[in-house]
């Protein structure tokens, strides 16, 4: 029995990783969710509005390098990150003037802004592949880590290490401010309120005179952040790959639809169920279960519940049980 | 059909015509082929959309279903593999099955309350360990078995046209299940959860090395009768003789009239597909569907049942998905789990369905060839474009990564093609009546 040495394993393999992935898919999924509650459609093109959004930071970074510039411990790609946010802006601004508009003065029903989306998604897919190619990319630079297993061994004296990448410190630092900004314009600022009021009805809120290109403007620039940003802080921690962008977009709409779609409190709430689930199926437990048990009977096995190639599946299970059991999610999101 | 119609498809034709002239015939009919396959997935897809409204975004899955199907079917059985796990796999399997099935009776029976949830979730954890203990020794027990030509179960050794109705069984099973569960709730998740399965289907196919090798590819499946090999084409006599009669050269002629024999029976599907789905649009049966799709609360307020009959087509739209997946891996000879990209199995159908006409078969059989023709035309055609264009300039890195992006200006053409279409003709080429 060593109860210390159990937690600490779990934490280093469990809690730091998931956090870090929860706080990347709750940016993406409150993306999602913005665009679900004020534009009324699924983006299908969140996946790879973050991939595209990501490349240009990519690039930028590369530039920054090449002409020496750094941030010190720090990434370079968090000093190129604005501008990624301001080209996928523009990109996104573009797309909704030159397609979304046309169908939002129509009326159209949301199955065919999903299918116009599809076409976004299509073209953002192109452009990417185009500009970077498919490879995958690492363009994490700077210190590695804020605490070495070794360091942590040393001022503990434990047998179990624990380590945090300095990519998992900035995920969740950012996250924070990210989403306590969101809040704090969604509830104090007057352009705020009124995509509340937006999103809450339409038509009172059109009555009550306000202007709805502005708040459609803002939502598209919000999104435009908070997708590059997830995607920056993703591709820091793991690696940028255009096809995997494409395919978070599952466990993005699981977390939307777990925390109700349209409501930016589920989807954070959401990204992190997602994320913890995904984390602990896949996890093998042996190491944790042979801390906890008497030495003779400590496990052969390696503990897994699902192998990770089936991450996938867990946000797939997630959906099922959410739509069959609370299809309006978590917190009450829209479900007509 | 009217004039219009049949001066696009007369068009269509003349396309694949000079495909052949100006390249090869066997190209152009490759292309026809897979045109044709795609025809039939569009058809599948267009009565979901086309008919009923549904959305669904997991077409690759349920193609990749009936590929395994195929497998399932003709692959040549594995005794070995068999007797050291099959019944392992399949007790497992039921197993899994009946604790699902006691899980939902439970949830029915039990009254609302902390007492159910426990119960629901003792059964279900606890399952899930019994499920992996009678599965995962005898999943051991077959992969060990010869895994470099083998370590599956097997299939049936039958032939291979038998496993183009039980791919649509498959999908239409997959489909009931994804069905039963989104329709009825907001339109979108249809979409979300379809998307989902076809993931999930890959994934399982990809990593089940004991179902079809996962990614270790299953190869060498039988051709369907009554297509014969090239090989044994250029040994017969009678076909030399006929070849040399016609001054043919016995190579290409053999591979051609493989071709050719394919392109006949997919056809012949084809025009089977079509006209049941002609009937059925014309039907009462067609009405009420439509009628559901333009108005369901109207519709429901006459008595029909919205959320069962949307359950019918779906079911039946992936069915005939299902069967053009089996036809494919029956063509292609081998299931290759790692070619399956939703990007040209799933969304490559959307834009056939509604760059033909949604809500017209006969749109969907045009979407379907002339998309088919052009997503391949640019494959072959592409590479040559571009090292045309770069000719004049340095060799480096800019002209290897451009001569290398050519295959990716597809995706940002399709894209284009698709929004275009929506916006400026969103009835397609050939229009609902």
């Amino acid at each position: 029995m060593d109860i210390l040495n159990a937690i600490v394993a779990f934490v280093n393999f469990v809690v730091v990783p998931a956090t870090a992935y929860g706080a990347q898919l709750a940016l993406g999924a409150l993306g999602a969710t913005l665009v679900y509650g004020i534009l009324r459609f699924s983006n299908f093109a969140q996946g790879d509005t973050m991939a595209f959004g990501t490349m240009v930071t990519i690039i930028m970074t590369w530039w920054l390098q090449s002409i020496g510039v750094s941030f010190g411990p720090l990434p370079t790609a968090l000093l190129a990150m604005p501008v990624g946010i301001a080209v996928t802006a523009g990109f996104l601004l573009l797309t909704d003037r030159f397609v979304y508009r046309f169908y939002r003065k129509q009326r159209a029903a949301p199955t065919i802004l999903v299918i116009v989306s599809l076409g976004v998604m299509f073209v953002m897919n192109g452009v990417t592949r185009l500009i970077i190619g498919v490879e995958e990319q690492n363009f994490a630079d700077g210190e590695r880590f804020v605490m070495t297993a070794g360091e942590f061994k040393q001022w503990t004296g434990l047998a179990e290490g624990m380590a945090i990448k300095t990519t998992q410190a900035i995920t969740v630092i950012t996250a924070v401010i990210v989403v306590a900004w969101l809040f704090w314009f969604l509830q104090k600022t007057r352009t705020g309120k009124s995509m509340r009021a937006f999103s809450d009805n339409e038509d009172l809120a059109l009555l009550s005179g306000i202007n709805p290109q502005r708040v459609v403007m803002v939502t598209w620039i919000i999104v435009a952040g908070l997708a590059t940003i997830a995607g920056v802080l993703y591709g820091l921690d793991k690696s940028f790959k255009p096809f995997t962008y494409f395919q978070l977009l599952l466990p993005i709409f699981a977390a939307a639809v777990v925390g109700g779609l349209g409501n930016p409190l589920g989807a954070i709430a959401g990204g992190f169920v997602v994320a913890y689930s995904e984390v602990v199926v896949t996890y093998a437990w042996k190491k944790v279960v042979t801390y906890l048990v008497p030495a003779d009977m400590a496990p052969d096995a390696l503990i897994q519940l699902l192998s990770t190639d089936y991450k996938l599946a867990v946000s797939f299970i997630i959906l099922i049980i959410v739509l069959l059991f609370m299809p309006t999610g978590l917190f009450k999101g829209k479900s007509g | 059909m009217n004039n219009r119609n049949l001066l696009l498809f007369a068009i269509l034709a003349a396309l694949y015509v000079a495909t052949g002239v100006f390249q090869s015939w066997n190209l152009a009919l490759n292309i026809l082929n897979l045109g044709l396959l795609s025809a039939i997935m569009a058809l599948g897809v267009n009565m979901q959309w086309g008919y009923a409204g549904l959305f669904n975004t997991g077409i690759m899955g349920f193609a990749a279903l009936g590929g395994l199907a195929v497998v399932l079917t003709s692959a040549p059985p594995q005794p070995e593999g068999w007797a050291a796990g099959g019944w392992g796999i399949l007790a497992g399997l039921l197993f899994g099955v009946a604790v699902i099935v006691a899980g939902t009776q439970l949830y029915q029976r039990m009254a609302k309350g902390r007492a159910r949830n426990l119960a629901l979730l003792v059964l279900l954890v606890g399952g899930f360990f019994a499920f992996r203990a009678i599965f995962d020794p005898a999943v051991e027990a077959v992969e060990a078995i010869n895994p470099a030509s083998a370590g599956n179960i097997g299939g049936l050794g039958l032939p291979s046209l038998l496993a183009w109705p039980l791919g649509g069984v498959l999908a239409a099973a997959a489909a009931w299940a994804i069905g039963k569960i989104s329709l009825g709730l907001r339109s979108d998740y249809l979409a979300i959860a379809t998307l989902g399965i076809a993931e999930i289907i890959i994934i399982v196919l990809k990593n089940e090395d004991w179902l079809a090798r996962g990614v270790k590819n299953m190869i060498g499946l039988p051709r369907p009768w009554p297509v014969p090999y090239e090989v044994d084409l250029q040994q017969s006599s009678t076909f030399l003789d006929w070849a040399a009669q016609y001054g043919f050269d016995p190579i290409v002629a053999s591979s051609i009239v493989v071709k050719l024999l394919y392109a006949l029976i997919f056809g012949l599907v084809l025009v089977v597909v079509v006209w049941m789905s002609e009937l059925a649009l014309k039907s009462p049966w067609g009405r009420m569907m439509r009628a559901i799709r333009d108005n369901e609360v109207a519709a429901e307020a006459m008595g029909k049942d919205v959320t069962r009959r949307h359950l019918q087509i779906f079911v039946i739209g992936s069915a005939v998905v299902g069967f053009a997946g089996a036809m494919m891996t029956s063509m292609d000879g081998q299931l290759t789990p790692g070619t399956y990209n939703p990007l040209r199995f799933t969304f490559l159908i959307w834009v056939m369905v509604i760059v033909g006409g949604s809500g017209n078969n006969w749109g969907a059989v045009l979407g379907g060839l002339l998309i088919g023709w052009l997503w391949l035309i640019v494959e072959s055609l592409g590479p040559g474009v571009m090292a045309v264009i770069t000719s004049g300039m340095a060799e480096g890195a800019l002209k290897a990564h451009l001569v290398d992006s050519a295959q990716h200006m597809r995706l940002l053409t399709l894209g284009v093609i698709l929004l275009l279409v929506l916006r400026f003709s969103p009835r397609g080429l050939i229009p609902e009546k």
